[in-house]
Formats: C-alpha cells, structure tokens, sequence
C-alpha cells in the first residue's frame, strides 16, 4: 500500500485505473453498437444482428475484426500525415475526457475542480479531427462535409457551453462531484437537476445530438448530398476509429446528461443506496433515447440546423443564465436554484 | 518533483517547435496545425503553474474557437504563399522592428514582474495564497469586483465588433424568395387539408 | 395577426417529437415482419423460377429432345446447344450450357420446352465464389433436376389446372 501512494507506484495506479475505464468503455462500447442496431431494428420491426454469438450479442466484434483485417487505402492527392492523424485524434479525444467523469463517490480518475471546463476544452477539440479528416483527403465531398461538421459543432459547443453554465450557477462549483452531490436530497428523483431545469435537460439533449452528429443533425455524413461526409476517402481501421470515436462521444454526451441533470449516482427513491449501477442505469436509459432519436426523426436541412442553433437555442439557453443568476442570487423558489456547498 | 520538470521541458520543447514550425512550414495548413500544438503545449504549461482555469480557458477560446476560424480560413482561401514571398526583402526590415520593439516591451515587463517591489506588493496584495482559495474563485472574485469596469468595458467592446460584423455583413436582397420559417410552423394542418371521400365515378 | 397559440404551444411542448416517440415505441413492442432467414423461409409459389434443371423421365431417360426452342427464345441468349444423334439414333444434345449471369430468369425456356425437360426449379440458393461456377453445363443441370426432382413434379401438378 505504501508503494502506490507516492512516485512510481501512484503513476502505475493511475495507469491501471486509466486502462480499467477504458477497456470498460471499450468492451461495453461493443454492446452499445450491438444495442443501437437491435433498437433501430425494432423500431423498424425488423430482427437486426442475431446470427454472431447469440441473439448476436459478438456483431461488433465480428465487424471489428472484419474492420482491422481489411486494406488501408490511402488516396494518391491526400495529404499522408494528416490524413492518418485525424482518426487518431477522433478516437483518442473522447477517450481523455472519461478521465473526469464519477462513477461513484470517489470512483474517478481525476478529480479535478475545473473537470466540466476540461471536458468542454477536449470536445471542442474533437471537431479538428473532422475537419483534418476532410480537408486531408483532398476531395470535394469529404472537404464539404468537414466544413458542414466544423461549423455545426461549433455552433451547438455555445449553447451547449451556456446550459451547462447554467448548472454551474446553481452549483457554484466546477467539479462533476460537487455537481452531482448538490443534487442529494430528501426528495429522491425530484430533488436532482431536471425539475428545476427542465427547459434546459431538452435544449442540452438536442444540442448533444447535434454536436456528436447524430441523427437528426448528421448533416457531416448525410449520403443523399455527401456520401459519406469527412468519412468518404477513409476505410478499414481509420474508419473504424472514427466510428468508435463518434459512438464514444455519444456514450459520454449521456454520462454528461446524466451527471448535470439526473444526479449521477444517486438513487432516485430515498432509501436505496446509491452506487455506480445507478449511473450506467442512466447512461443506458439516455443512450436508448438517442438511439430512438435516430430511429424516429428525419434529418434536418442545414439552413434549419443552423437557425434553430442559432435563432432558438442561443437566446433560450442565455435567457436561461440570466434567469438562474437572479433566482440563485436571490434565492428564488425555496432556494432550488442556490445550492452552493461552501464557499 | 522530478516529474514536474520533465513535464515543463516536454511541454517547452513542443511549444518552441511548434512554434517555430507555423512559420516554416510551406503548407498554410499545417502552419494552423502546428499552431494549435503550441497553443495546446502552451496550456500544459498553465496546468504545471497551478492556472488550471486559464489553462482550460486557453483551450476553449484559442483552440475550441479561434484557431477553427483560422482553419476555416485557410483552407477556403487560396492563397498562393510564393507570391506573398516576394515582398519578404523589402518588408523585412519593418517585421525586424516590430520583433525588436516586441523583445524590449517583454523585457520591461518581464524586468518590472522581476526587479520591482511594489509590483511584487501589488501581486501580493490583490492574489490570495492558493492554499486557500483554487483560482477559478480568484480570478472570478478580482474579475467582478476590482476589475469589473475593465471587464465589462472589454465586453463591450467585442459586443460592438460582434454587431458591427453582423451589420456589414447583412444585407437585404430583393427578389429572392425566402422561407418564412414561422409561418410555415404556424400553419395548421387541420385549416390546410381537406379530406374529402369521394366515390368512384363522381370525381370531377 | 396575433401568433397561434394552440401552434406555438404544439411546437414548444415538442407534440410531434412525443407522438413520433409514441409510434416508434407502438412499432417496438410489434412482432417482426422480417424472417429469421438463413433458419426460416419465406413461402414460394409453385410458378416460382429460380434455379434451372433438366428433368428426367421416371425410367432415367432425359426429357430433352435438343429441339432447341428455349435457344431460340432465350432473350438474354444465356443457352447453347449442340445435338448430334446418339448410338440408339435418338436425337439428343451433346451439350447443353446455361450462362447463368447471363439468366433473366424470364421463364420463356420452360414455357417454349414441348417435353418439360428444361425447368426453373424453386431453388434460389446458388450463389457461387467465382464466376465459373455459374457457367452450368448439362452435368449441372441433370444433376440438378435429379436433386429438385419431387419439388418440381410436385410444382409442376399444383400449377396444372392454370396452364
């Protein structure tokens, strides 16, 4: 015990708990896809993977080995280096961030006190691998789509960046965990974020969906005008890092939602004790609501996505700020909104 | 604290290169690349200082934001750098004056932080130890309470640039047809459609 | 014109976005249209046409008599017969080739046959790895017809009172 709490054993233990999240995310990544697919088949009354494993439970890893086994082509006109470093970076981005998210109490890589700003800094990094991906295949449909994506995210990253401003000020700190224990209460379920922000919970989940390019807003890869979007020159495992790199930013936006509004790992009946079943239970029910996104919306024009993101979400989500400085200054509504722990 | 110091040269060393590899490099691409690995390197160094906010902040505005709009530019231009270089002799000498009165400006500064001792009082006076406060609530407390006149002044500022972009750049075009978002939306279904069960042989 | 507050209020409450949901789920819950296929199949009609065979009478002696009708009318010229007579002095084919990438599968063959023997059995599983496979000669196909024999007599029976 005394080896791993200074020097080299501290940087082994860091180092393991690191591998342990991610190989957790990873392994778990694998039966989200598996779900995505099992989810939008039902939707569409059809059956979806069944025949790998069973009921298909091994599909991605089957496409996984398929992905890696087959050639890598490079086009003749890319630009090499880059052109191999935007997957890289698509997968590696969204694997960083999970270092800050808590399971439980305690159970996280780094705690640190800007731990929502850090993860804002890494994702709005994540648009550059879109961007390099695009402009290094030196193509018109991929440099097109890079363009699309580049401004869309940075487009939600502000509304996105408001909402959770919002929470900030309710919170007064900018820790995950202060976030999720101001969220304790005696009242259960309805003593967490959502109630007294639930404008807000809509307008950050929608935002969500378009800043990691789901459907409705998976304009970057939309086939009827792009083909494949930023992902048209790439194939075998660049394609399969940016694919995992998407699905992963897609899991963290619902750890994100589920931390800021729906408490974390708290149980939502008093009683109950909490734990990180709770917290993958959340992830899991938000991850199902972005699979149905997908499963029920058509997709948006890109005038549409840009004047929503724009014309609708900005001035909500800074109407919102403004209200919850006042209501959290002054205390309004029994004080719901002013849940500063020391200091 | 071996570590630590190898973590500041790791990071120092990135920076210098990088830097210096966005004036070297031929493509204007890479040079925004580059660029955004010294910004990147530059916020490691914050976070050795103990500035994680200034450090995130750094990320978020200069790489989030400012360094895509650069990209944006640079990959939608096409500019041709061997034609820039032609004039490289002739204006040589007013970047070598603007280098040199940049050095000395730094050097002031950088004297003054050093030598002086009311500007050690002044630092002393206005940061409380970081033992006590992290300096996310520091920074917020001088920003809103000593400084606030600055502040908000530099938010006008750029609300005013923010404006005046917005109003160059808007112009009204005739004859384009244009959706109508709203109205659209308002529409409602029940007052537009008409169902109407016809019978076969007694349609018009 | 005053806003449309029953539309505004449609709009912000996200109606549309909970009706969709509503559906999506109703569809979720649904038994599947889709078959389990490799292990489950689909039902065929006896006119089905898939793979083609050449039949046999039941004393083993083949149908064909190389008339050469089904050369003839075969639109996507994916049939070649060569016929010489055979010891017995009987008129036959010494070859019979369908280029079955060239196939249509418009079933004229079997309809132009006066003797049955060329027929488009119910077998639509004969994917191949190369391209040569689907060159079928007149092995394949008898070999063919042998297989699917009771299928397509059975077929052939059901369609009778149509023809």
């Amino acid at each position: 015990m005394e080896f791993f709490s200074h020097g080299f054993g501290l940087f082994l233990l860091i180092l393991a708990q690191c591998l342990a999240v991610t190989v957790v995310i990873l392994v778990s990544l694998a039966f989200l896809m598996y779900g995505d697919r099992k989810i939008w088949a039902a939707v569409q009354i059809r059956r979806g993977p069944n025949v790998v494993g069973p009921w298909g439970l091994l599909q991605s890893f089957a496409d996984f080995l398929k992905y890696i086994v087959k050639e890598i082509v490079i086009p003749a006109g890319a630009d090499k280096t880059v052109f191999m470093l935007a997957p890289m970076i698509s997968f590696v981005l969204p694997v960083i961030v999970w270092a800050v998210i808590p399971w439980a109490p305690g159970w996280v890589i780094s705690d640190m006190n800007v731990g929502i700003l850090f993860i804002f800094a890494i994702s709005s990094m994540h648009v550059y691998a879109i961007i390099m991906g695009g402009w290094a295949s030196n193509s018109k449909y991929p440099f097109l789509g890079g363009l699309r994506s580049a401004a869309q995210m940075i487009s939600y990253e502000v509304s996105l960046g408001l909402i959770i401003i919002g929470v900030l000020v309710s919170t007064g700190s900018l820790n995950l965990s202060r976030i999720v224990e101001a969220q304790a209460g005696s009242w259960g379920l309805f003593s967490w974020y959502w109630l007294p922000h639930l404008p807000m919970v809509v307008l950050f989940f929608v935002s969500a969906l378009a800043e990691t390019n789901r459907p409705p807003f998976d304009l970057p890869e939309a086939e009827s005008e792009l083909v494949a979007g930023y992902q048209v020159e790439y194939s075998s495992t660049p394609f399969l890092l940016f694919m995992i790199g998407e699905l992963m930013s897609v899991f963290f936006m619902c750890a994100l939602i589920s931390i800021l509004f729906f408490g974390g790992w708290l149980s939502p009946i008093p009683g109950i004790p909490d734990g990180a079943l709770w917290m993958f239970g959340k992830m899991l029910f938000w991850f199902f609501m972005f699979s149905m996104m997908k499963a029920i919306v058509p997709r948006y024009r890109y005038d549409q996505l840009m004047r929503i993101g724009w014309k609708v979400f900005l001035p909500l989500s800074l109407a919102w700020v403004a209200f919850i400085g006042l209501a959290a200054q002054y205390g309004w509504l029994w004080g719901t909104y002013q849940r500063w722990i020391g200091g | 604290m071996a570590f630590a110091t190898f973590a500041f040269y790791l990071f120092a060393v990135i920076a210098v290169v990088a830097g210096a590899m966005v004036i070297f490099a031929r493509n204007p691409v890479h040079s925004v690349l580059w660029l955004i690995l010294a910004f990147f390197s530059a916020a490691g160094l914050f976070v050795l200082l103990g500035a994680e906010f200034v450090a995130m902040i750094m990320l978020i505005v200069y790489v989030g934001a400012v360094a895509v709009l650069f990209l944006f530019v640079v990959m939608m231009l096409d500019v041709n750098f061997a034609e820039l270089r032609e004039g490289m002799a002739r204006l040589l000498p007013i970047g070598l004056l603007i280098g040199v009165v940049l050095l000395v400006q730094l050097g002031f500064v950088f004297g003054a932080w050093e030598t002086s001792e009311q500007a050690l009082s002044a630092r002393q006076a206005i940061t409380p130890a970081p033992e006590i406060v992290d300096n996310t609530t520091a920074i917020g407390k001088l920003l809103y309470t000593r400084y606030i006149f600055l502040f908000q002044t530099a938010g006008l500022v750029l609300l005013v640039a923010m404006i005046g972009a917005i109003v160059l750049t808007l112009r009204k075009r005739q004859y384009v047809k244009r959706q109508d978002v709203l109205k659209q939306m308002y529409r409602d279904p029940k007052a537009a459609v008409n169902l109407v069960d016809i019978k076969p042989g007694q349609g018009a | 014109m005053g806003i449309p507050v029953n539309r505004a209020a449609w709009y912000f409450l996200l109606t549309d976005i909970v009706l969709g949901f509503r559906v999506g789920m109703k569809y979720f819950f649904k038994p599947k249209a889709t078959l389990n296929y490799p292990h489950e199949k689909g039902h065929l009609s006896p006119r089905f046409r898939g793979e083609h065979a050449l039949r046999r009478y039941p004393s083993g002696e083949e149908r064909c008599i190389a008339c050469k009708l089904c050369e003839a009318i075969c639109p996507a010229q994916a049939i070649t017969i060569d016929a010489e007579p055979r010891e017995d002095g009987s008129r036959r084919t010494t070859r019979y080739d369908i280029d079955m990438t060239k196939c249509i599968y418009c079933g004229f063959c079997q309809e132009a046959c006066p003797v049955d023997a060329i027929v488009e059995g119910p077998n639509f599983e004969f994917a191949t790895e190369t391209r040569e496979e689907l060159f079928y000669d007149k092995a394949k196909l008898l070999a063919n017809g042998d297989r699917w024999e009771s299928e397509i007599a059975r077929n052939l029976e059901l369609d009778a009172p149509y023809r």
